[in-house]
């Protein structure tokens, strides 16, 4: 991490959720804006961590059922999937 | 006005497959390139991209590019222009092999060769049995180009800035472009990037639309500094809609589930893709099968609260077939729809995915306008490839298969053009400060402080009224009013305030300066598409269902100012073979 300000910070996360793939963008700009704040500071390394890693290795990830071969970054998945999986009544 | 300025022979604005195909060939041949990306440059769309690239290699059945030629312009709806179509279609051959030798892991042949498949639109002896022409790399063919053209551009040297966003291009006293102001997204300082040729190659422009496949970077961002530089747009009417992405959101669902079986719905639970098309019902054609559901929709038989989707249906296909043939599919309508294939139906409504038009180039990659009467003139020192391009290869549709094919021969194309054009002009020009002025004028617009309209107020009105008045459903009375819509919200974009002005990675200020791109595109879509009094290709007009060859057998232009159109012809004589004259499509 940089010494930048929180909020230069969430925004420079912000521009590394854009991505080449549509469903990548909306995964990780959603938990940008619905479960970041919730993570702790290792929660936290690991979302950074995530958004360094391909597209197509994400998408695997996220889209095809594919498990993440370090069980932090898996964790991660979940949990994102979990908080921006739409839920319906 | 002292800006940092830097030097180089070529810019390259977009690090997609055009971009980076295009640099590779100027850095391998010596040229000092720099190459602009506003996201890191393996995050351009061009991995979305899966389905391969098509080259008659002729390696799993009898093939030749005069058949790809064939299948090229009958898909074109006979507007695409002929020499340009030939010429991607040979060029389609050295071009694979060329990826192949950089790297690419094409899938293969038992006997080693590259593996082929077959895809809809091909075939072989000019509309006979089906073809087998698109080499891809497993599912992820543009993943497998992009990271080897990135990995190559890296060890040949190629200057990259990575998250730098391109406010517009600048002009020497004689108004000859000679590079472009960027943004640092970082630190939020512009600097100048003077080069003696300039290539756009920043992609296509679906997030106009509410509903899209596309990224979100894919905001038009070249074709409008293009507009800016009073070049036209050509052929802006003519956009590819996928009838079947998550409502909403636009997520593509495949044609493939209603290959497997499923079968759309309306709000009645009817099956309503009997009416209109009794006999291929849910494999009609794309456009068919967008304008059914926009009919439903529009004719009160949407599903849903706001009755604003259709239903696709897969649950009778089990849970078995479902996981194994369709795995990404159930997750992304888990994921984006909440619905379980397994158990509900899938929401949907067609999804804005490819534009065929863009800026006009010949087939070097050179933006080439009119001139006058009939006559083409080169703008100097200025390129495009890529889907924010239009060479004129997919006229009306674009085959699949086509699309990666465009972008590495045009991209390869314009860097070997462009080799040549910076030997023969070897002095940097010098930017004239008015240029510069009104380039940064875009930039310091943005500082204006108040209440004003919020970015995303003006955003999210605009792409509505693009995708319920310049979409799949286009009638004059629909289109007109869309067009005094948008020209409405055009009127209220100098209200829109920033109320973040801070400098370091201010993401709220590229989307404003994304914005303005975006309804530029938006207007050049539009327009064209009410003017043009025909149906051709993926441009339906349900008051004029016919295409009018008599009448409409020409490319469009939309100039900015006064949204002013002007046509011009297509280039029906190809460079060595005979021309194939327009008949009606039929598949």
């Amino acid at each position: 991490m940089t010494d930048s300000t929180p909020a230069s910070e969430r925004q420079r996360l912000a521009w590394q959720c854009r991505r080449g793939l549509l469903e990548l963008d909306h995964l990780f700009s959603r938990f940008l804006e619905l479960g970041y704040d919730d993570l702790d500071a290792a929660g936290r390394v690991a979302f950074q961590r995530l958004l360094g890693e391909q597209d197509q290795i994400l998408n695997d990830w996220f889209m095809m059922g594919v498990e993440a071969p370090d069980p932090e970054i898996a964790v991660m998945v979940e949990r994102i999937l979990a908080v921006v999986s739409v839920q319906r009544d | 006005m002292s800006i940092p300025t830097r030097h180089f022979d070529a810019l390259i604005i977009g690090a997609g497959g055009a971009g980076l195909n295009a640099a590779l060939q100027l850095a391998s041949a010596d040229v000092r390139v720099a190459v602009v990306s506003k996201v890191f440059p393996t995050r351009s769309h061009t991995v979305a991209a899966q389905g391969g690239v098509n080259a008659a290699l002729a390696n799993v059945l009898p093939d030749s590019w005069h058949w790809h030629m064939f299948d090229t312009v009958k898909g074109s709806d006979y507007l695409g222009d002929q020499d340009a179509i030939e010429f991607m279609c040979r060029e389609a051959i050295p071009t694979v092999y060329e990826l192949e030798h950089a790297g690419v892991p094409f899938s293969r042949l038992d006997n080693g060769k590259i593996y082929q498949r077959p895809f809809g639109g091909q075939s072989q002896n000019f509309g006979g049995d089906q073809a087998a022409r698109t080499c891809a790399a497993a599912d992820r063919t543009g993943h497998a180009i992009l990271h080897t053209l990135y990995q190559q551009n890296i060890r040949s040297r190629t200057h990259f800035f990575d998250e730098f966003f391109a406010l517009d291009l600048v002009r020497d006293a004689e108004g000859v472009i000679c590079g472009a102001l960027v943004l640092e997204i970082e630190t939020g300082e512009p600097m100048l990037i003077e080069a003696k040729a300039t290539l756009l190659a920043t992609g296509g422009f679906g997030q106009v639309f509410r509903t899209t496949s596309n990224a979100h970077i894919n905001t038009g961002d070249g074709v409008a500094m293009a507009l800016r530089a009073d070049i036209p747009l050509m052929d802006m009417e003519f956009f590819q809609f996928h009838p079947t992405g998550i409502a909403g959101k636009g997520m593509l669902i495949t044609e493939g589930v209603r290959g497997e079986g499923g079968y759309l719905i309306n709000k009645d639970g009817e099956r309503f893709m009997e009416r209109y098309a009794p006999r291929a019902k849910d494999l009609a054609s794309r456009d068919v099968v967008s304008r059914a559901i926009v009919t439903e929709v529009k004719e009160g038989r949407g599903c849903g609260p706001n009755g604003d989707h259709v239903l696709l249906k897969v649950d009778h296909l089990g849970e078995d077939i479902i996981s194994k043939r369709l795995p990404s599919i159930r997750e992304s309508s888990k994921i984006f729809a909440g619905a379980d294939p397994v158990r509900e139906p899938i929401p949907v409504f067609p999804t804005a995915h490819y534009a065929m038009g863009g800026i006009p180039t010949d087939r070097f990659g050179r933006v080439a306008v009119p001139a006058g009467h009939g006559a083409e003139e080169i703008v100097p020192g200025l390129y495009a490839a890529g889907e924010c391009a239009c060479a004129s290869v997919h006229g009306a549709n674009r085959l699949g298969g086509n699309s990666l094919l465009d972008i590495l021969v045009f991209g390869r194309l314009a860097g070997k053009n462009i080799i040549d054009y910076v030997r023969e002009n070897p002095y940097q020009r010098t930017t004239d400060s008015a240029s510069l002025e009104q380039a940064m004028s875009r930039l310091t617009r943005w500082e204006q402080k108040g209440e004003g309209i919020p970015v995303s107020q003006l955003r999210a009105e605009f792409r509505k009224c693009m995708e319920d008045h310049a979409g799949v459903f286009r009638t004059e009375e629909i289109m007109t009013e869309g067009y005094e819509r948008l020209c409405e919200l055009r009127e209220r974009l100098p209200e829109v305030r920033l109320h973040d002005h801070s400098k370091v990675f201010n993401t709220a200020r590229i989307e404003a300066l994304e914005l303005e791109n975006m309804m530029d595109v938006g207007m050049s879509i539009a327009v064209s598409a009410l003017k043009r009094q025909e149906s051709r290709g993926a441009h339906s007009r349900p008051d004029y269902p016919d295409r009018d060859d008599q009448n409409w057998l020409k490319h469009s232009l939309y100039y900015r100012e006064g949204d002013r159109m002007d046509y011009k012809p297509v280039r029906t004589k190809p460079l060595t073979v005979e021309s194939f004259p327009p008949k009606e499509r039929v598949y």
